[in-house]
Protein backbone atom coordinates (compact mmCIF):
# COMPACT_ATOMS: atom_id res chain seq x y z
CA UNK A 1 0.00 0.00 0.00
CA UNK A 2 0.76 3.15 -0.44
CA UNK A 3 0.22 6.59 1.12
CA UNK A 4 0.89 10.41 0.04
CA UNK A 5 0.19 12.84 2.97
CA UNK A 6 0.79 15.91 5.04
CA UNK A 7 0.13 14.33 8.36
CA UNK A 8 2.15 12.34 10.57
CA UNK A 9 1.67 8.38 10.94
CA UNK A 10 1.50 6.17 13.79
CA UNK A 11 4.52 3.86 13.28
CA UNK A 12 3.06 1.63 15.65
CA UNK A 13 -0.20 1.35 14.90
CA UNK A 14 1.04 0.97 10.79
CA UNK A 15 3.34 -1.82 11.45
CA UNK A 16 0.58 -3.79 13.81
CA UNK A 17 -1.20 -3.55 10.76
CA UNK A 18 1.13 -5.07 8.55
CA UNK A 19 0.70 -8.20 9.66
CA UNK A 20 -2.80 -8.10 11.28
CA UNK A 21 -4.19 -11.49 11.19
CA UNK A 22 -1.76 -12.98 8.97
CA UNK A 23 -0.25 -15.54 10.55
CA UNK A 24 2.28 -16.46 7.69
CA UNK A 25 4.31 -12.98 8.33
CA UNK A 26 7.26 -14.06 10.35
CA UNK A 27 9.28 -11.09 10.53
CA UNK A 28 8.84 -7.39 9.46
CA UNK A 29 11.29 -4.67 8.24
CA UNK A 30 11.14 -0.89 8.59
CA UNK A 31 12.83 2.41 7.65
CA UNK A 32 11.78 5.48 9.25
CA UNK A 33 13.27 8.89 7.73
CA UNK A 34 13.60 11.85 9.76
CA UNK A 35 13.58 15.57 8.92
CA UNK A 36 17.81 16.16 10.21
CA UNK A 37 18.45 19.75 11.22
CA UNK A 38 21.69 20.85 8.72
CA UNK A 39 21.91 24.52 10.31
CA UNK A 40 25.54 24.18 11.95
CA UNK A 41 24.35 26.78 14.48
CA UNK A 42 21.74 24.62 16.02
CA UNK A 43 19.17 27.20 14.94
CA UNK A 44 15.67 25.87 14.07
CA UNK A 45 15.88 25.33 10.05
CA UNK A 46 12.19 23.80 9.10
CA UNK A 47 12.17 22.51 5.73
CA UNK A 48 9.28 22.00 2.56
CA UNK A 49 8.73 19.00 0.62
CA UNK A 50 7.05 19.50 -2.59
CA UNK A 51 5.73 16.69 -4.88
CA UNK A 52 4.07 16.02 -7.90
CA UNK A 53 0.95 15.00 -7.71
CA UNK A 54 0.02 12.09 -9.79
CA UNK A 55 3.38 11.25 -10.39
CA UNK A 56 4.41 10.60 -7.37
CA UNK A 57 1.80 7.85 -6.50
CA UNK A 58 2.25 5.88 -10.07
CA UNK A 59 6.27 5.88 -9.32
CA UNK A 60 5.57 4.44 -5.53
CA UNK A 61 2.80 2.11 -7.00
CA UNK A 62 5.81 0.83 -9.40
CA UNK A 63 8.42 0.18 -6.73
CA UNK A 64 6.24 -1.27 -4.42
CA UNK A 65 5.00 -3.57 -7.51
CA UNK A 66 8.74 -4.10 -8.64
CA UNK A 67 9.14 -5.23 -4.48
CA UNK A 68 6.53 -7.78 -4.57
CA UNK A 69 8.17 -9.14 -7.89
CA UNK A 70 11.41 -9.29 -6.58
CA UNK A 71 10.71 -10.62 -2.87
CA UNK A 72 8.08 -13.07 -1.40
CA UNK A 73 6.22 -10.36 0.46
CA UNK A 74 2.77 -10.88 2.56
CA UNK A 75 2.82 -7.26 2.63
CA UNK A 76 4.47 -3.95 1.91
CA UNK A 77 3.56 -0.11 2.61
CA UNK A 78 5.52 3.61 2.22
CA UNK A 79 4.21 6.41 3.15
CA UNK A 80 5.74 9.63 2.78
CA UNK A 81 4.74 12.66 3.45
CA UNK A 82 4.85 16.25 2.09
CA UNK A 83 4.32 19.76 3.03
CA UNK A 84 6.11 22.01 5.90
CA UNK A 85 8.56 19.98 8.53
CA UNK A 86 10.85 20.38 11.45
CA UNK A 87 13.81 18.85 12.71
CA UNK A 88 12.73 15.30 13.99
CA UNK A 89 9.69 15.02 12.32
CA UNK A 90 8.99 12.26 10.20
CA UNK A 91 9.07 12.04 6.82
CA UNK A 92 9.08 8.98 5.27
CA UNK A 93 7.63 5.16 6.61
CA UNK A 94 8.66 1.68 4.48
CA UNK A 95 8.04 -1.33 5.71
CA UNK A 96 7.78 -4.85 4.47
CA UNK A 97 6.14 -8.23 5.90
CA UNK A 98 7.75 -11.54 5.13
CA UNK A 99 7.64 -15.39 5.63
CA UNK A 100 11.06 -14.60 6.78
CA UNK A 101 14.04 -11.80 7.67
CA UNK A 102 16.05 -11.86 4.96
CA UNK A 103 13.13 -11.32 2.26
CA UNK A 104 11.98 -8.53 4.47
CA UNK A 105 15.20 -6.86 5.20
CA UNK A 106 16.19 -6.87 2.02
CA UNK A 107 13.12 -5.61 0.22
CA UNK A 108 12.86 -2.90 3.00
CA UNK A 109 16.67 -1.36 1.75
CA UNK A 110 15.68 -2.18 -1.75
CA UNK A 111 12.43 0.26 -1.72
CA UNK A 112 14.16 3.72 0.26
CA UNK A 113 16.66 3.36 -2.10
CA UNK A 114 14.97 3.46 -5.14
CA UNK A 115 12.58 5.23 -3.38
CA UNK A 116 14.95 8.42 -2.77
CA UNK A 117 16.23 8.20 -6.63
CA UNK A 118 13.05 7.96 -8.75
CA UNK A 119 9.99 9.49 -6.59
CA UNK A 120 9.11 13.15 -7.52
CA UNK A 121 9.90 14.86 -3.85
CA UNK A 122 11.65 18.10 -3.26
CA UNK A 123 13.09 19.28 -0.33
CA UNK A 124 13.89 23.29 0.10
CA UNK A 125 15.56 23.83 3.54
CA UNK A 126 14.81 27.17 5.62
CA UNK A 127 18.23 27.76 7.06
CA UNK A 128 19.52 31.04 8.56
CA UNK A 129 20.54 32.07 5.71
CA UNK A 130 17.40 31.71 3.85
CA UNK A 131 15.88 28.98 1.81
CA UNK A 132 17.52 26.60 -0.61
CA UNK A 133 16.69 23.72 -2.75
CA UNK A 134 18.36 20.41 -1.45
CA UNK A 135 21.07 18.57 -4.34
CA UNK A 136 20.35 15.41 -5.07
CA UNK A 137 23.36 13.36 -3.75
CA UNK A 138 25.49 10.90 -6.14
CA UNK A 139 25.67 8.25 -3.09
CA UNK A 140 21.94 7.76 -2.91
CA UNK A 141 22.68 6.90 -7.17
CA UNK A 142 25.14 4.00 -6.10
CA UNK A 143 22.60 3.04 -3.45
CA UNK A 144 19.87 2.78 -5.89
CA UNK A 145 22.25 1.03 -8.40
CA UNK A 146 23.18 -1.30 -6.84
CA UNK A 147 19.67 -2.79 -6.81
CA UNK A 148 19.81 -2.50 -10.42
CA UNK A 149 19.93 -6.04 -11.47
CA UNK A 150 16.87 -8.33 -9.86
CA UNK A 151 18.18 -10.74 -7.60
CA UNK A 152 14.59 -12.41 -6.00
CA UNK A 153 15.78 -15.31 -4.52
CA UNK A 154 15.51 -18.19 -6.92
CA UNK A 155 14.57 -16.15 -9.74
CA UNK A 156 16.86 -15.80 -12.49
CA UNK A 157 17.77 -12.38 -13.93
CA UNK A 158 15.41 -11.52 -17.10
CA UNK A 159 17.99 -10.75 -20.11
CA UNK A 160 18.43 -7.11 -18.68
CA UNK A 161 22.14 -5.58 -19.32
CA UNK A 162 24.36 -6.53 -16.88
CA UNK A 163 26.08 -3.93 -15.29
CA UNK B 1 0.14 20.30 -24.62
CA UNK B 2 0.38 21.36 -20.46
CA UNK B 3 4.21 21.93 -18.86
CA UNK B 4 5.00 21.31 -15.17
CA UNK B 5 7.63 22.95 -13.45
CA UNK B 6 8.88 21.58 -10.03
CA UNK B 7 11.90 22.93 -7.96
CA UNK B 8 14.10 25.32 -8.75
CA UNK B 9 13.19 24.78 -12.01
CA UNK B 10 9.37 26.32 -10.83
CA UNK B 11 11.53 29.01 -9.11
CA UNK B 12 13.14 30.55 -11.74
CA UNK B 13 10.89 29.85 -14.72
CA UNK B 14 8.52 31.79 -12.15
CA UNK B 15 5.40 29.79 -12.70
CA UNK B 16 4.25 26.03 -11.75
CA UNK B 17 2.23 25.13 -14.60
CA UNK B 18 1.37 26.68 -18.48
CA UNK B 19 -0.31 25.56 -21.69
CA UNK B 20 1.31 25.85 -24.75
CA UNK B 21 1.49 25.05 -28.58
CA UNK B 22 4.78 24.60 -29.44
CA UNK B 23 5.67 25.23 -32.96
CA UNK B 24 5.74 21.94 -35.84
CA UNK B 25 9.35 21.51 -35.21
CA UNK B 26 8.91 20.57 -31.54
CA UNK B 27 8.70 16.95 -31.97
CA UNK B 28 11.15 15.43 -29.39
CA UNK B 29 11.43 16.18 -25.43
CA UNK B 30 14.72 17.62 -26.50
CA UNK B 31 13.50 20.18 -29.47
CA UNK B 32 11.03 21.57 -26.70
CA UNK B 33 13.43 22.00 -24.29
CA UNK B 34 15.54 23.93 -26.92
CA UNK B 35 12.23 25.83 -27.81
CA UNK B 36 11.27 26.21 -24.32
CA UNK B 37 14.92 27.95 -23.59
CA UNK B 38 14.31 30.38 -26.60
CA UNK B 39 11.05 31.84 -24.59
CA UNK B 40 12.86 34.36 -22.58
CA UNK B 41 15.52 34.72 -19.64
CA UNK B 42 13.38 32.95 -17.19
CA UNK B 43 13.54 29.57 -19.19
CA UNK B 44 16.92 30.24 -20.65
CA UNK B 45 18.58 30.13 -16.57
CA UNK B 46 16.42 27.42 -15.71
CA UNK B 47 17.56 25.18 -18.45
CA UNK B 48 20.88 26.11 -18.85
CA UNK B 49 22.37 23.32 -16.75
CA UNK B 50 20.47 20.79 -19.16
CA UNK B 51 22.46 17.73 -18.19
CA UNK B 52 20.46 17.68 -14.89
CA UNK B 53 17.03 18.59 -16.42
CA UNK B 54 14.77 15.23 -15.56
CA UNK B 55 11.47 15.34 -17.51
CA UNK B 56 9.16 13.30 -17.32
CA UNK B 57 5.72 12.83 -20.14
CA UNK B 58 2.35 11.94 -18.64
CA UNK B 59 3.98 10.61 -15.53
CA UNK B 60 7.14 7.97 -17.18
CA UNK B 61 10.56 9.16 -16.95
CA UNK B 62 11.93 9.86 -20.58
CA UNK B 63 15.28 10.57 -22.86
CA UNK B 64 14.84 13.57 -24.49
CA UNK B 65 14.46 11.70 -27.97
CA UNK B 66 11.29 10.45 -26.34
CA UNK B 67 8.61 12.17 -28.48
CA UNK B 68 5.96 14.65 -27.67
CA UNK B 69 2.83 15.88 -28.92
CA UNK B 70 -0.15 18.10 -28.28
CA UNK B 71 -2.31 16.62 -25.00
CA UNK B 72 0.95 15.52 -22.98
CA UNK B 73 1.57 16.45 -20.04
CA UNK B 74 5.24 17.48 -19.62
CA UNK B 75 6.74 17.66 -16.56
CA UNK B 76 10.58 19.12 -16.22
CA UNK B 77 12.54 19.47 -12.45
CA UNK B 78 15.75 18.42 -11.64
CA UNK B 79 16.73 15.37 -9.54
CA UNK B 80 14.81 14.21 -7.14
CA UNK B 81 15.11 14.78 -3.01
CA UNK B 82 12.73 12.86 -1.07
CA UNK B 83 13.21 10.00 1.36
Amino acid sequence: MIRVQQEDFDIGAELARLSDGDHSVGGIASFIGLVRDMTPDGAIGSMTLEHYPGMTEKQLAAIEAEAQRRWPLQASLIIHRYGRLAPGDRIVLVATASAHRQAALEACAFLIDWLKTKAPFWKMEDGTAGAHWVEAKTSDDAAAERWARPEAPGEKAPGKKQG
Amino acid sequence: MKLLYFAWIRSKIGIAEEEVAPPAEVTTVGTLLDWLASRGPNYAEALKARAVVKTAVNQEYVDPDHPVQLGDEVALFPPVTGG
